[in-house]
């Protein structure tokens, strides 16, 4: 059976970044174990689970409410008339025709739409920046097909014009993923869509690692293209099942290995080895996987290869062929991020249809809009609309507070950050958007983009015009 | 969840009916959008006879006219998918029929020969409102090539500057055409709509490395094509001096040489538009700039050329160093500027040809007048093609070509209730519908397979 929820494998995560106590994690230094098991710094997986540390921190904020929008709060519910009150970064009250507190600036949100700050589940920003020339081509570890010791947090180039642009799209979190020319690509990570030196300073605090893996076309071309393995689908399952059995087996070594110093027994440490202390960490749930996959036949096979294996799967991406599983997807939990309108650019990708997360979401299944696109990135709103066309077209009743959810809240749920955004409720990040009207129409822009309570894009604000260093000096420094 | 009855099922099943000939049909009560002198008439009627518009006005139909009720919609002309691969792309990534790399062919390349009326994208192309589409020749080497989606897997990413091939072996990439778009063996409206060059970074790789190289070598291409012009009986017997082109090249360039076939020039930088309307004023040539990211920063000089544009709205990242300049305001600034546009769409405008409506809204939200947006997806395109005298806006005489909307044409939740082309009601079922349809009960007892039109 699957180790848990989406939501349980988050919260687990989030124990580790804040204090290790899974089977994995280190001896805590000082203990008993500590003395016996004690390794030198870098050979002991757990010592140092978070080996490059978030230092985000939210810019400047103040205390505020917004009065009188239009709301889709994420949860389902549209309000008309809104208040969302503000404070110390967090979403303190959401509610219809309440008066704002005393003392806190206002916002006249009246003729205005506030949503969730938008999150993008599937993004090459920054290891696929702008402009795209080779020397940016940081996102495939072209040189094996298993590649699960590379980190997309290692390629992100923070100064990407494309994170700003975004931004201005509504986008305040976004998954980097690396990307599908591998088996097992490497680490995906979740990173506020904030300006920042480092990448680092934009990692979201307590957010889980992701594993991408992929399915299909892509390894099978790659790598048979280089006369070697895999060169077919099923190839490409031979693979990905060698990789498991290897990192279940490297499991068991450290697990044994701690339980006999925690024995006090003396014992030889396994080798430590970086691909599989990220596969290890699958295999705990403390790291979600991140599944490309075009077609409903690989996607069953890749359910089962992940039950052979105990890990759990979080996401099937591109998956424009869900809706031909959409029951399967439901019984085992797992969000589908797609697109509405692309199709047929590649074989696998020939039987997309518009109505594919409406029909998941017809059938109890999690659907996501996703952009895998510098551009589509900065109008996820747009797609969700369409992709809500297409549902009403086939005759499906959806409202448009549903919808949002496909690019707010499931997203959220899909990376395991829904306890911490992704919807407008108390407690939660104050990640909101305010747009200029109804954000499923093509004419909608944002107005004010808040991340964590701070502004980070104001329109009419000329002290909140992010731009790139790539851009001073040059013809875009303008507005993009 | 429960399926409602499709809601639009009686006016699809009125427009699966075909009016026979002769039979006057006329579509009342809607907004009508008519890009062309009617401007906009609300509660208007457009009467069509024998695949033509026969009046835009208001008052009642004609008595004998068979009515089709759109009140509460929007008419517009059919929509144009400019700078496409419509007909000649199935599956991106296995090729079109668009590139020729052959020194032989080169400006004689006519695409017409090679489209397909029965790609599955024509009829998904309709339910975005498109009835035509402008198809344009792609210059070999990777002056457009499918963008990989999801993951880029070759390692490198093309750019919108023309891609990293091998040098092409022609300067021209071949002429396009205008299509419509009912699939039928008669889609080709006008063929040889314009030679396509590009410049920038491809065309000096064409050249041999360098953009000023290209613009000799064109200058004396044209020189020859020129020569050729006026001693074509003495280059027949072999009395004239060599020509650098091949005998069909040479005479698929002599319309365009004389002024009398656009010039189809992609171009990206602003340098280089200002470099490809210096060579269209001294060669007297007929252009038409394509990409033009930066064409807001020439835009005075574009206009004062007369030259119309073909952009993509949503054009706005450095995604390379031809197009620092991008912005969403380029449509709005050229427009200020009184430049003539036309809108592509992402991707050759093919397989995500739908989106172009979405683009044309885009523009509008980032400042181009709405109206100037509609022009950029009907009537700019037909006449920049010349075929402004047939379609393109709703006019007496023009072809029926035209779409019942249920909102405004341009928002993702509006839908092409029923599109007419020639005055034929088009069928909007798609092999994506079909798809959609057979899994839409996953409990059924027989297996999808069973279940098909």
């Amino acid at each position: 059976m699957l180790r848990s929820g989406v939501l349980v494998v988050g919260l687990a995560a989030l124990a580790l970044s804040a204090c290790a106590t899974t089977s994995g994690a280190a001896p805590k230094a000082g203990g008993k174990d500590g003395a016996a098991g004690a390794l030198p710094a870098g050979l002991d997986p757990g010592a140092r689970p978070d080996a490059f540390p978030s230092t985000y921190r939210p810019l400047p904020s103040a205390s505020f409410a917004i009065v009188g929008a239009s709301a889709f709060t994420g949860t389902g519910q549209a309000m008309e008339n809104a208040t969302v009150v503000v404070r110390d970064g967090r979403i303190a009250t959401v509610g219809e025709g309440l008066a704002a507190p005393a003392g806190i600036p206002v916002v006249d949100g009246r003729g205005k739409w506030i949503t969730p700050g938008l999150i993008d589940s599937h993004s090459h920003l920054g290891v696929y920046a702008s402009p795209g020339e080779e020397a940016h081509s940081d996102g495939n570890e072209l040189t094996d097909p298993t590649t699960p010791e590379v980190w997309a947090e290692h390629s992100v180039w923070p100064q990407d014009p494309g994170f700003h642009t975004a931004r201005i799209g509504g986008v305040t979190t976004v998954q980097i993923l690396p990307g599908s020319a591998n088996l097992i690509g490497g680490r995906g990570v979740t990173l506020r869509n904030v300006p920042s030196r480092t990448v680092q300073g934009m990692k979201f605090p307590g957010a889980p690692y992701t594993l991408k893996m992929a399915c299909g076309e892509n390894p099978k071309r790659v790598y048979g293209s280089q006369g070697r393995a895999p060169s077919t689908r099923m190839g490409n399952v031979a693979g990905y099942r060698a990789a498991w059995i290897e990192a279940a087996e490297y499991t068991r070594k450290w697990d044994d290995y701690r339980a006999t110093i925690g024995r006090g027994e003396k014992a030889e440490p396994p080798g430590r080895d970086l691909g599989l202390d990220t596969l290890s960490a699958v295999l705990r749930g403390e790291i979600l996987v991140q599944n490309h996959c075009y077609r409903a036949d690989e996607m069953a096979i890749m359910i089962d290869i992940a039950k052979e294996f105990g890990y759990r799967i979080a996401s099937f991406h591109h998956a424009v062929e869900s809706y031909k599983i959409a029951d399967l997807l439901a019984a085992n939990g797992i969000c589908t991020a797609t697109w509405a309108g692309w199709w047929g650019f590649k074989l696998e990708a020939y039987d997309s249809v518009e109505a594919n997360v409406p029909l998941l979401q017809a059938a109890g299944a999690c659907g996501v809009i996703k952009s895998d696109d510098s551009d589509l990135i900065q109008r996820l709103n747009q797609e969700a609309a369409v992709a809500l066309a297409a549902g009403r077209a086939a005759g499906l009743q959806i409202s448009e507070a549903e919808a949002i959810a496909w690019i707010t809240a499931n997203p959220a749920k899909s990376l395991g950050i829904l306890d911490q955004t992704g919807t407008l409720e108390p407690g939660k990040r104050a990640d909101i958007v305010l747009w200029d009207r109804n954000p499923f129409s093509v004419y909608a822009r944002t107005e004010k983009v808040f991340i964590d309570g701070a502004l980070a894009w104001d329109r009419r604000d000329p002290r909140y015009q992010p731009r790139s260093d790539f851009d001073l000096g040059q013809p875009g420094e303008g507005v993009r | 969840m429960r399926r409602q009855l499709a809601p639009l099922a009686a006016l699809l099943t009125l427009g699966a009916a075909l009016p026979a000939m002769a039979e006057t049909v006329a579509i009342t009560g809607a907004r009508i959008l008519t890009a062309g002198p009617a401007g906009t008439l609300e509660q208007g009627v457009v009467v069509i006879r024998d695949g033509r518009i026969v009046s835009v006005g208001r008052g009642a139909p004609p008595a004998g006219a068979r009515v089709i009720d759109a009140s509460g919609a929007v008419v517009t002309p059919g929509l144009f998918a400019t700078g496409s691969l419509l007909g000649a792309v199935e599956i991106g990534a296995l090729g079109d029929d668009l590139s020729v790399d052959n020194p032989q062919i080169g400006a004689a390349f006519d695409l017409t020969e090679g489209l397909d009326p029965a790609s599955t994208l024509i009829p998904v192309a309709r339910t975005g409102g498109l009835t035509s589409a402008v198809v344009l020749p792609q210059p070999a080497g990777g002056g457009y090539a499918a963008h990989e989606h999801d993951g880029e897997v070759s390692g490198r990413r093309l750019t919108a500057g023309g891609g990293h091939g091998p040098r092409p072996n022609t300067l021209f990439a071949g002429q396009g055409a205008v299509i419509r778009l009912n699939g039928s063996e008669d889609m080709v409206v006008r063929s040889g709509v314009g030679v396509m060059v590009a410049f920038g970074k491809a065309g000096a790789r064409a050249a041999g490395g360098a953009r000023g190289a290209q613009v000799a070598a064109l200058k004396a291409v044209f020189a020859d094509v020129r020569a050729y012009a006026a001693n074509r009986r003495a280059w027949e017997q072999g009395s004239y001096r060599e020509l650098g082109l091949s005998k069909a090249d040479l005479e698929a360039l002599v319309p365009l040489v004389q002024g009398r076939t656009p010039l189809i020039a992609r171009v990206h930088r602003a340098a280089d538009i200002r470099a490809v309307l210096k060579l269209a004023r001294e060669e007297k040539l007929k252009l038409i700039l394509e990409g033009a990211e930066e064409g807001w920063m020439a835009a005075a000089e574009i206009a004062r050329a007369g030259v119309p544009v073909i952009l993509n709205p949503i054009t706005n990242r450095p995604d390379s160093f031809e197009i620092l300049g991008a912005t969403l305001e380029n449509a709005a600034r050229l427009n200020a500027a009184g430049v003539t546009l036309a809108f592509t769409g992402p991707e050759g405008a093919a397989h995500r040809a739908r989106e172009i409506r979405y683009g044309a809204g885009t523009a509008v939200a980032w400042g181009l007048p709405w109206d100037a947006a509609l022009a950029a997806v009907t009537v700019n395109p037909a006449r920049m093609f010349g075929v402004g005298d047939r379609t393109g806006s709703l006019e007496p005489g023009k072809d029926a070509d035209l779409v019942i909307w249920s909102g405004d044409p341009f928002e993702p939740l509006s839908t092409p209730r029923a599109v007419y082309i020639r005055g034929q009601a088009q069928d909007l079922t798609t092999r994506q519908t079909e798809l959609r349809d057979r899994y839409t009960d996953l409990g059924a007892p027989l297996p999808p397979a069973y279940r098909h039109r």
